[in-house]
């Protein structure tokens, strides 16, 4: 794996914030820069504001692109019309995920939204299945920028800053082109937090005046820059999952608990004979896991259930928002059942355990959703 | 930053500062607090417990990881902070003032190996960690 890491667009904004650093995905980016703990209650609270440029975005054109999509993806983008989007999975022939991403659709092509840490690999993934000239890839990732503003006071905050569109009847997991803080953008009514939120695709260029004008009129109502590590306990209270931790090549979206973003019915795509097979008995449920303690269960780490081995955690931290810790894990048939009392190896050469019990996801649902 | 002179560190970052009488509060420095990120859980010792300097005396749990605590000096817990539980940021926020962990009456010296907080200084710019 290579040590490279690139610099975002607003590396020199994060640094004057006082980020601290750290390297994800190939590049280098804003882990916090007050405390997590601030920028997570910001977030549940008033706003964050994220900087995530690291993701890719990948532009799908051609007549033949629905069909390209189609058999590459799990969900039935047959779903989609311009303005709206979708989340879904792309496996390999085994049913293991490559990635999860979102598709975009708009007027004139679809926008594939992938993760950092992927970038390549999913590129010549996609590159190895094009069928020839009726499907055209461009990937725009160096070029566009990403921001995304979160919590409840997002659209307050936005809406000011908006030309040439209405933010508050974009509907969830739509999008719409227009201007924001005068730059060109697609508003989308998506995120990763488990708030309402926008997230704004623009051009690399711009990514400064796009940040600087949320920033002035977002900081007096009490918006925050957030990082990384706030982008991970919100997600994990938004029961969202993570790609490298609790889903990887390994694991089959239908054992990770993403049954819904699978329609076998829709016709063939890349993994469904395996899928359709692996539907009728997963070899493994996803839980969610809700710690009686302060302390956090951490990936890796071993469940019991009445001093069985049942399975693992895959995702852990903690919740700023219920206080105590929550995880979420792969669990062998049985071991999934709500209220169910399961034990967490945390230290095993201290003998250190917590009681955790199985609930549903998410473990936070924002109010009046 | 608080006037540290009566403050003496370990390597392991803990610090110690007499407060008369016999007695000294233990701490974690401000350089592991920061390497710590928001601490959400602290693993103390009950009062009573007798803590020889050097040994693992708890440990010290953030968003990040978790790592074990070290004891700066010999001496029983006579107190532990009784607002971590409840708001351990307190460590993040004031490592030196209001985020102490206990309170020992020390057993002995204190030990010689301990740094002030110029040659702790030194060394934590120097951690690898």
């Amino acid at each position: 794996m290579s040590e490279h890491v690139q610099a975002v667009p607003l590396d020199q904004i994060h640094r004057r914030l006082g980020a601290r650093m750290v390297p994800f995905g190939g590049y280098l980016m804003p882990m916090q820069y007050s405390s997590i703990r601030e920028e997570h209650l910001a977030v549940r609270q008033r706003a964050g504001i994220f900087d995530v440029s690291h993701m890719g975005e990948v532009a799908v054109r051609g007549p033949g692109a629905l069909a390209y999509l189609q058999r590459l993806v799990t969900n039935d983008l047959s779903k989609l019309s311009p303005g709206r989007a979708l989340y879904t999975v792309m496996c390999r022939d085994d049913g293991g995920i490559v990635d999860d991403l979102l598709v975009y659709q708009d007027q004139e092509a679809y926008l594939v939204v992938i993760n950092a840490a992927c970038h390549d690999h999913d590129l010549a993934w996609m590159r190895a299945q094009l069928p020839g000239d009726e499907v055209e890839l461009d990937d725009v990732s160096a070029a566009t920028c990403l921001l995304a503003v979160q919590g409840p006071l997002a659209l307050d905050i936005l809406a000011p800053l908006a030309e040439g569109v209405d933010l508050a009847g974009i509907r969830y997991y739509h999008h719409l082109a227009g201007t924001v803080a005068g730059v060109p953008v697609r508003i989308s009514r998506t995120g990763y937090t488990g708030e309402d939120g926008f997230e704004l695709y623009g051009p690399a260029e711009a990514a400064a005046q796009l940040w600087e004008a949320i920033q002035h009129r977002g900081g007096p109502l009490g918006l925050l820059p957030a990082g990384l590590g706030a982008r991970d306990t919100l997600r994990l209270e938004a029961g969202l999952r993570l790609y490298g931790q609790d889903i990887d090549e390994t694991t089959d979206p239908i054992s990770a608990g993403l049954g819904w973003v699978v329609k076998l019915a829709k016709g063939d795509f890349r993994g469904r004979d395996a899928l359709q097979a692996i539907a009728s008995a997963p070899p493994r449920r996803f839980v969610g896991l809700s710690l009686d303690a302060r302390q956090i269960a951490r990936p890796h780490q071993q469940l019991y259930r009445n001093q069985e081995p049942v399975g693992v955690v895959t995702s852990g931290s903690f919740s700023f928002t219920l206080g105590h810790g929550i995880a979420m894990g792969s669990v062998i048939p049985g071991a999934e059942v709500e209220g169910g009392e399961l034990e967490v190896s945390l230290r095993p050469e201290l003998g250190q355990w917590a009681h955790a019990t199985v609930v549903p996801l998410p473990f936070y649902r924002r109010p009046g959703s | 930053m608080p006037e540290l002179d009566s403050y003496r560190f370990t390597k392991s970052h803990e610090w110690v500062c007499p407060q008369g009488q016999g007695e000294a509060l233990v701490g974690i420095s401000d350089h592991a607090q920061s390497q710590l990120g928001d601490v959400i859980f602290l693993e103390l010792p009950s009062v009573g417990a007798h803590l020889k300097a050097g040994s693992r005396l708890g440990a010290i749990e953030s968003v990040k990881a978790a790592s074990d605590l070290y004891s700066p000096a010999s001496g029983e817990v006579v107190e532990v902070n009784p607002a971590l539980a409840s708001t351990p940021e307190l460590v993040n926020q004031d490592p030196y003032q209001a985020g102490w962990l206990f309170r020992l009456k020390l057993e002995g010296d204190l030990p010689a190996e301990l740094m002030d907080a110029a040659a702790y200084d030194s060394y934590a710019q120097s951690d690898p960690h």
